[in-house]
């Protein structure tokens, strides 16, 4: 499992002026390269500031060391809004305060860069925590809904854009005035935020920035996670709901993207349906997963692993899971490994570090990082989520050697 | 602190990783946070290996800080060794793990395991992967060999060991194929591998052969010292990549095996000098070239360059320091002095600057070729899937010399339509913008390439300009580098057609 550095790789293409720099060791810098798809070459709006054997020994001032790789950056890419200092294993180790770091270079650059600390840490966060750290440490970015503001509704969650952009009409035809995006698309777009703010979450693992978001006063609309043709109607609803509009105008403005999702899920249904399913723990969309994957194509779930069970957030996906379901929490990747080579499913959602030695042993498997690094929210990606599932089992059959 | 963006080389206990997963029966307990375990993926997905890497990591979380992260190792390390049943461990600890200083050594050596257990002190803040490879199968070997005398088997056909060869190596598994054939051919028997496919027992033999063959000195460099120094066994040191190396390695081998060399020279299926030779090569004559890899890559491909295909070498580099002096020698033979940096903006920066025709790089060198419009191929790790191919595809020995001239020259604009691109610049279907025509459109370079800053004082005339855009991209940006020297150190403030000629001749000579 990867820690939260990995949300790097795609926050830094949603953010589309905003800098990534995580203070760290080589491991670090290998793990971000390692995870980027083995290597994606456009000049990353990421980097790794290395410290090395004098910055631990005391020998370098870890903060004029700091100050001097963020100027040696800016220099390189003076395009840059937004500057995240990111935490790691090693800086939260040796407690190096970035937040402090932070405050001082957010001075010495202002008004034209913006410097926010979270922790991306292996020791605090797996994988999608980090985007959680990271939008956690945005909200105090936000600025503040005047009082009296009307309603509004905020989506919180990295979405790819073009489903950002078919959320938003949907959202506008269903009668929602205002719909805002976060994390948005460039840094001095944060939506404000305040008591008027209703949000959904479009991510099931956003937990602190949940707590954020309600100290500013901003309440959650509950609903199941936008995945698959229920889940969307459901978390479409949920908002619509929370704006008092007429149900059977909600079900007139849903009911084509339904129908198209429906449709296109059927062609997958026939090679899913009543296949068995095992999740090893990895990005927490694990349980979202394991209710589409069972109620809509019909797949029958084994075991259902989550690095990390909400169980507020996730209470409307839980009733939704059939009863007799394993839902096991946390990692302990061996005798994980155990249960699946005793169950023998059919298909098997696992790591990019299992899934080659599965399929080695006659398992079918799907990497999850595909799960994050892909479009699968909404109606017109419910037939794109599942066939990452069935395309692997049609693999499998039309292989003859 | 120390801004980087991609890396060469990961940490060392990626490097001890490497030799664990290309051993068997040796399992790796790493004092780690979860967040390690991404170093899994890069054997199970680039290398496409079949099985997880036999490391175990503690996972230890920020709760486990202020208590009982000695107990979690102890745990881990008993729970590996219940499960794994290795016959040999090595233990020790990735960055963050160094600086809780838990003592995984002691730790193991505490719960008194039936088999070696080997501690490893690598450390995270100063060295790197290979540099923890070496130190790795160094420490294993040494601890496995011993340095007392070890009974030779009788004496017969002369025996060698071969080392280096490991998991995540650049085309290892083949060129171990080639050079086991060769030695096959000499009569030389094979003693032992390693560390690729040994077992801890096959560690213990190494002193029952003549001598050892190093493959890799970047990896079994300081082995092969040791086992010199300590069981009195020389080292071939020649690497056999291209064919002059390849027949240098052959008459060293014979030599110290009391061997007829030509038993591998004659009839050896080498291809690459008459293809070379052939006419239709001509066209490669003194294409500039820019190589930077691992040392031992890197140095073995300038020698190839400009003795068997007749290039220029322009520029010659490495990332690993530890071998800096030797790419020094090397770049001084031919005039140049050597990029030692681990930092792939100081490679890009060279290799703008230089404006080879084609790139030999390593994965990192070939995304740069990308962005600036040059040719490449892949000659060192760190690698990329693709450098695994399913075929046969070595890099060693008279094969690896024939594979090494078609993925060179296979990127390259070919003799005639070079030609043809310099005489009908404008023709819309046909030009130097699209690449070159057997590669299809999928090789027309995406990014136009960073314009370089012309000196302060100097500008184009728009007629010259365009002369400019007539000469093939391939050459364009060292024509105007040149032209735009030649104008400022004569103090033309304003460059005409004439100038850019007057700049050619000068350079000419």
């Amino acid at each position: 499992m990867f820690c939260g550095l990995t949300g790097i790789v795609w926050l830094h293409r949603k953010i589309q002026d905003a800098f990534f720099l995580v203070v760290g060791s080589r491991t670090c810098a290998h793990l971000i390269q390692s995870a980027a798809g083995v290597m994606v070459f456009a000049e990353p709006r990421f980097a790794t500031a290395i410290m090395e054997e004098r910055d631990l020994a005391g020998l370098a001032d870890a903060n004029d060391e700091l100050d001097r790789v963020v100027d040696e950056l800016l220099a390189r890419r003076p395009d840059i809004r937004m500057l995240f200092l990111v935490g790691s294993c090693p800086s939260e180790v040796i407690k190096l305060d970035l937040s402090r770091a932070a405050q001082r270079l957010s001075k010495k650059h202002a008004p034209a860069l913006r410097v926010i600390n979270y922790s991306g840490s292996g020791i605090e966060t797996t994988f999608t925590q980090g985007e959680d750290a990271c939008l956690a440490a945005l909200v105090p970015e936000a600025p503040s809904n005047p009082a009296g503001a009307p309603a509004s509704l905020l989506v919180v969650g990295t979405l790819p854009d073009i489903v950002e952009d078919q959320f938003r009409r949907l959202l506008g035809e269903i009668g929602i005035p205002k719909v805002d995006f976060f994390p948005p698309r460039r840094s001095g777009d944060i939506p404000a935020i305040g008591p008027g703010t209703r949000f959904l979450l479009a991510q099931p693992f956003l937990g602190d920035t949940t707590l954020k978001l309600e100290d500013r006063g901003a309440v959650r609309i509950p609903a199941l996670f936008p995945f698959g043709a229920e889940g969307t109607t459901a978390w479409l609803t949920a908002a619509a709901e929370a704006w008092n509009i007429d149900p059977a105008h909600v079900q007139r403005v849903v009911a084509p993207g339904q129908e198209r999702a429906r449709r296109a899920l059927e062609r997958h249904r026939e090679t899913l349906a009543g296949k068995t399913l095992f999740l090893f723990p990895d990005s927490q969309l694990e349980p979202c997963l394991a209710r589409f994957l069972s109620r809509e194509l019909g797949m029958k779930l084994i075991e259902v692993g989550t690095p990390y069970l909400n169980k507020d957030l996730l209470s409307r996906e839980l009733e939704a899971l059939p009863d007799d379901v394993l839902i096991s929490e946390g990692q302990d990747v061996d005798r994980q490994l155990d249960r699946c080579r005793a169950a023998r499913p059919d298909m098997v959602v696992c790591g990019l570090g299992l899934a080659n030695p599965l399929e080695a042993e006659g398992l079918t498997t799907k990497w999850s990082i595909e799960l994050v690094f892909s479009p699968v929210h909404g109606f017109d990606q419910a037939a794109d989520l599942a066939g990452l599932f069935a395309r692997p089992l049609r693999r499998q059959t039309m292989l003859k050697v | 602190m120390k801004l980087t963006v991609w890396t060469y080389e990961g940490p060392p206990h990626v490097g001890a990783m490497r030799i664990a997963t290309a051993m068997k029966g040796v399992h790796y307990v790493l004092h780690a946070p979860q967040g390690d375990t991404y170093a899994d993926l890069l054997f199970t997905m680039i290398e496409r290996r079949n099985h997880r890497p036999p490391v175990t990591y503690t996972t230890f979380q920020a709760r486990d800080l202020g208590g009982d992260t000695a107990d979690l190792f102890k745990a881990a390390a008993r729970d590996a060794y219940d499960r794994f049943k290795p016959d040999a461990m090595i233990v020790g600890a990735s960055c963050t793990a160094e600086l809780i200083q838990d003592d995984p050594g002691g730790l193991a050596k505490a719960i008194g395991l039936p088999i070696p257990v080997l501690p490893l002190d690598l450390p995270s803040y100063q060295k790197k992967e290979s540099w923890g490879a070496a130190e790795t199968f160094y420490q294993l070997v040494r601890a496995l060999a011993g340095s007392s005398p070890v009974p030779r088997t009788p004496a017969g056909r002369p025996r060698c060991n071969i080392l280096g060869p490991t998991a995540l190596g650049f085309r290892h598994r083949d060129d171990l194929i080639e050079v086991k054939r060769l030695l096959r051919r000499l009569g030389v028997d094979v003693n032992v591998t390693a560390p690729l496919d040994a077992t801890a027992d096959d560690l213990r033999r190494l002193p029952d052969a003549d001598f050892n063959v190093v493959l890799y000195p970047e990896i079994a460099g300081v082995a092969a010292g040791w086992l010199e120094r300590t069981h009195g066994q020389p080292t071939i040191k020649t690497l056999p990549i291209g064919v002059g190396a390849t027949r240098e390695f052959i008459a060293e081998v014979a030599a110290l095996a009391g061997v007829d060399p030509a038993l591998a020279m004659d009839d050896c299926g080498s291809r690459s000098p008459w293809w070379s030779r052939s006419v239709d090569s001509t066209y490669l004559t003194g294409k500039r070239v820019f190589i930077f890899g691992d040392a031992s890559h890197a140095i073995a491909a300038a020698r190839v360059a400009s003795e068997e295909l007749g290039f220029e070498v322009v520029g010659l580099g490495a990332y690993n320091r530890e071998f800096a002096r030797d790419v020094r020698a090397a770049a001084e033979r031919l005039g140049l002095t050597a990029l030692i940096t681990d930092d792939y903006l100081e490679v890009e920066r060279a290799i703008a600057d230089l404006q080879p025709e084609l790139v030999l790089g390593t994965q990192m060198e070939r995304h740069i070729a990308k962005r600036l419009r040059i040719p490449c191929a892949v000659i060192s790790a760190p690698s990329h899937v693709q450098d695994f191919p399913a075929r046969f595809s070595p890099q060693m020995g008279f094969e690896g010399a024939n594979v090494i001239f078609d993925t060179w020259v296979h990127p390259l604009v070919m003799g005639l339509e070079e030609h043809l691109l310099s005489m009908f610049r404008d023709d819309f279907e046909f030009n130097d913008e699209a690449g070159p025509s057997h590669l299809g459109h999928g090789a027309a370079p995406s990014a136009p390439a960073p314009a370089a800053a012309a000196p302060a004082g100097v500008t184009w005339a728009h007629d010259a300009q365009a002369e400019l855009n007539k000469i093939p991209f391939f050459v364009r940006g060292k024509a105007r580098r040149n032209t735009e020297a030649f104008a400022a150190e004569r103090g033309i403030a304003t460059i005409q057609i004439e100038t850019l000629y007057d700049a050619r001749s000068h350079f000419a000579r």
